[in-house]
């Protein structure tokens, strides 16, 4: 640190400020909330028949507002292209072999991870889960795997690599198309189908996710291979 | 509420503060990581607390597992390019 007493003095000063003035303002905030929030929550029961799910948010995500779900599958991919375009995939060398314990715990763990990733994405019907959260375990998995025995989870430039990593807005989009095609509003699901294509959706969105995350773990862009 | 409630939902808060504070100020890389992580966790106690569990699994699995992944991926790419860079030097 080479700032003179002064410059250090104003700035603390300044930033007590600031931290004040905003404390002020968030406390203003919670004391005018008004003391019993309406918000959407009674039009989202009333519609919850129609979705075809029995969680609320899952209703919301995948139907009522299922456009914004879609837009965030789509910049997931950005996201990872982003990370492509950067350079490529440059996993820093191994320096020590992972002990027999690790491996074997990890080699116990990736099946139990993927089974409780099934369990969550059905979860997401009825109760607190979905596709989000379901993939970000898939992977916490992948990660999990990059790190300790990577040989064992080839990561290529693949046709097949690149399938899973649209299947989640692929299948999002294809529905909304074929709902146009039947003369229906887009992403306006009929009530007899609707459960079955949100976890068709949701399916392949958990699969997207989670190949992706691991991808954003592993950095750039993986080598050529097939 | 009970006492017990207050007491733990206090405990909860002001750890919180403290992991925050730790996460953006001082000196050492890793440690920011691991108080970011740690305050990801204690956030998703807290959206359980306020009876969120959806918020509370995104939170824990994506905003503090795969975030804290991302972060200290990036730190060991730090590293190792300090490392090979420190090699560079000494050859010259």
């Amino acid at each position: 640190m080479t700032k003179s007493d002064p410059v250090r003095l104003i700035s603390v000063v300044l930033t007590l400020l600031a931290v004040a003035v905003i404390g002020l303002l968030l406390a203003w905030a919670v004391f005018t909330l008004p003391e019993q929030a309406v918000g959407l929550s009674s039009m989202v029961s009333d519609r919850m028949p129609e979705s075809g799910v029995n969680a609320e948010v899952t209703a919301i995500l995948l139907n009522f507002r299922s456009y914004d779900t879609l837009l965030e599958l789509v910049v997931l991919l950005v996201a990872l292209l982003g990370a492509w375009y950067l350079g490529k995939m440059h996993l820093s060398p191994e320096d020590t072999k992972p002990g027999l314990v690790l491996e074997g715990l990890v080699r116990f763990l990736v099946p139990v991870m993927i089974l409780v990733t099934g369990y969550i994405l059905w979860l997401g019907s009825h109760a607190a889960g979905g596709a989000f959260q379901a993939g970000a375990l898939l992977a916490g998995a992948g990660v999990l795997m990059l790190v300790v025995s990577r040989e064992k989870l080839p990561l290529r430039d693949s046709i097949q690599l690149r399938i899973l990593l649209v299947a989640g807005p692929a299948v999002f989009t294809l529905v909304a198309g074929a709902l146009v095609l039947v003369d229906k509003p887009m992403l306006q699901y009929p009530r007899q189908y609707a459960g079955s294509l949100i976890l068709l959706i949701e399916a392949a969105s958990t699969l997207t996710i989670g190949i992706t995350l691991t991808l954003l773990f592993a950095g750039g862009r993986p080598h050529r291979g097939d | 509420m009970t006492p017990f409630d207050w007491l733990f939902d206090g405990l909860l808060g002001i750890t919180m503060l403290w992991l925050g504070l730790r996460a953006v100020s001082g000196t050492v890389l890793l440690s920011n990581i691991l108080s970011f992580i740690g305050l990801g966790m204690l956030m998703a106690l807290a959206w359980v607390r306020l009876s969120a569990p959806d918020v509370a699994l995104a939170e824990a699995a994506l905003g503090s597992g795969v975030t804290g992944a991302l972060l200290l991926a990036a730190f060991n790419r730090l590293q190792s390019d300090k490392h090979s860079q420190g090699k560079h030097h000494d050859k010259e």
